[in-house]
């Protein structure tokens, strides 16, 4: 069974090296600020024992107040798992950085999320739509869409 | 005398036999060499993410059957475990079994027509294909009978299965299993040792073992490369942990690595159904589950082994009828991070090979 780890544990692990960049959401999640993303990120890939090797999904939610991006980390080493979130402020150009460098499959997921939901990755080296074609106009998986 | 020779872009499909539907890639060819390639999505996009927001749980169903269209049992079963997770619903025994029992019959079907494209991708035009047709229609009558579809089943709904089993059904599968071994036998006799078939597959578009954890690979594309990682055994769900069955991996993870792992597959999945077969109790097969299903707020996240890879449904509640959120983590979407890496260099009939042992369906790429 991938064992999820505990948020509560990772987050104290994490606030030693980065103060007040995460807390924590659930047993199982925890959320980032999204300026200490890509440093969080890369401690959770490269530090012993955690080992997050393999990232399966991102998925953006928009909650009108904010987005909010859900990465799904896995180590198949340690066959364990961990839920971090983090938040996108503003409608008009919500932007997030990149996780590419880390993990490629975050390539399509990011361009996906950029043309559905609007928001800009950094650092993303080919960030444009993905499925709709360049000149479409608005992100239709944003709840205001069309309305 | 010298000949002048500059970069051609051709574009390799919309509509082309070797895409497996509406997939485009642009590629850039120095006379036969491949050394540009650029995959364009989204010609099938339905925005289905989009409509399970206006749609009751129950109600989206059908449209997971038109994900990976050849292996909509498995798209079922993935988006009901999810269901399930985010509404605390129990699902009665029998249920179980037969949801095991017609994924792993589906991840038959769908190997088939995975392995018998790829012979069309090899240049074997339709013979293969046929003869694996021919299994896959045994297969695909057993659903028929079952839930009178034989594509888009939608057979499976939250809380079990949406009709038990017709009386003729155990006897027709048990009948099938001994026929399903004779006739892998027979594939491996005609392919196992097939010099062409060497000689064209091995060694070509190579994923390394590092490339293919890190582009987030699944299925058979990351087990090619000899990973040994399977959700049904690394994150057991439902009740795989009760049956016997390996995970075949490949070695270096070239084309026949991932054609040699789907065949192997096949022969464990008709392992575990076999087993499963065995043990199938009598009993209900749907929980009681209210018509319109009110999850609690929150969000569930639950992934399966489909035949593709690692299929996930990540779904969030509002606490209203519909999911407030459903996203659809899409293997054959994710094992195609790599296809630059692996064509450029070789090719134009080695890219071709290449993206036909993906096994892609655009259904599941665009969605």
């Amino acid at each position: 069974m991938t064992a999820s780890l505990s948020a509560p544990e990772i987050v104290k692990q994490i606030q030693a090296h980065y103060p007040g960049a995460v807390s924590v959401v659930s047993d199982s999640a925890l959320l980032v600020d999204g300026k200490s993303l890509a440093e969080v990120m890369t401690y959770l890939k490269n530090t012993p024992g955690l080992d997050f090797n393999y990232m399966t999904a991102i998925t953006a939610i928009d909650y009108f107040q904010h987005f909010e991006v859900v990465y799904n980390l896995v180590s198949m080493e340690h066959n364990h798992s961990l839920t971090v979130k983090t938040r996108a402020y503003g409608r008009d150009n919500p932007r997030l950085p990149s996780v590419v460098s880390l993990w490629r499959s975050a390539d399509y997921q990011e361009r996906e999320i950029y043309d559905l939901m609007g928001i800009t990755f950094d650092g993303h080296p080919n960030m444009k739509r993905i499925v709709l074609w360049p000149e479409f106009k608005g992100h239709p998986q944003r709840k205001d869409f069309l309305k | 005398m010298t000949l002048r020779t500059e970069p051609f872009v051709i574009n390799m499909g919309p509509v082309h036999p070797s895409t497996h539907g509406v997939f485009r890639m642009r590629v850039t060819l120095d006379g036969e060499v491949v050394v540009n390639l650029e995959p364009v999505f989204g010609y099938l996009h339905r925005g289905i993410e989009k409509l399970a927001e206006e749609r009751t749980y129950t109600g989206f169903v059908p449209l997971t059957d038109r994900l990976d269209y050849v292996s909509s049992m498995s798209n079922n079963f993935g988006y009901c475990l999810a269901v399930e997770k985010l509404a605390g619903i129990e699902v009665p025994e029998r249920a179980e079994y037969i949801r095991v029992i017609m994924t792993e019959l589906q991840r038959i079907a769908a190997h088939l027509v995975s392995i018998g494209s790829f012979f069309n991708d090899c240049g074997a035009y339709f013979t293969p294909f046929l003869y694996m047709f021919r299994e896959r229609e045994r297969v695909i009558d057993l659903f028929e009978m079952t839930c009178g579809q034989r594509l888009l089943y939608n057979y499976m709904r939250p809380g079990g299965v949406s009709q038990d089993l017709p009386d003729e059904f155990m006897p027709a599968l048990n009948k099938l299993i001994p026929q399903l071994k004779k006739y892998f036998e027979e594939y491996e006799n005609l392919l196992q040792n097939n010099e062409i078939l060497a000689a064209r597959a091995r060694g070509v578009g190579i994923l390394p073992k590092e490339l293919a954890i890190n582009i987030g690979a699944s299925g058979p594309t990351l087990r090619g490369s000899g990973i040994r990682w399977d959700i049904r055994r690394a994150d057991p769900y439902s009740i795989y942990n009760r049956f016997e069955f390996d995970i075949p991996v490949g070695e270096q993870g070239d084309c026949y690595d991932r054609y040699r792992v789907r065949m192997e597959e096949m022969k464990q999945s008709l392992r575990i159904v076999e087993q499963a077969a065995k043990q199938v109790p009598a009993g209900p097969v749907r929980s009681k589950v209210p018509h319109l299903i009110r999850p609690p707020v929150g969000e569930a996240y639950s992934h399966i082994e489909a035949p593709t890879g690692d299929l996930g449904f990540y779904l969030v509640s509002d606490g209203g009828i519909a999911p407030y959120r459903c996203h659809i983590r899409a293997p054959s979407l994710m094992n195609l991070t790599a296809l630059r890496d692996m064509i450029v260099g070789w090719k134009v009939q080695d890219a071709i090979l290449t993206f036909g042992s993906f096994a892609i369906t655009m259904g599941e790429v665009d969605r």
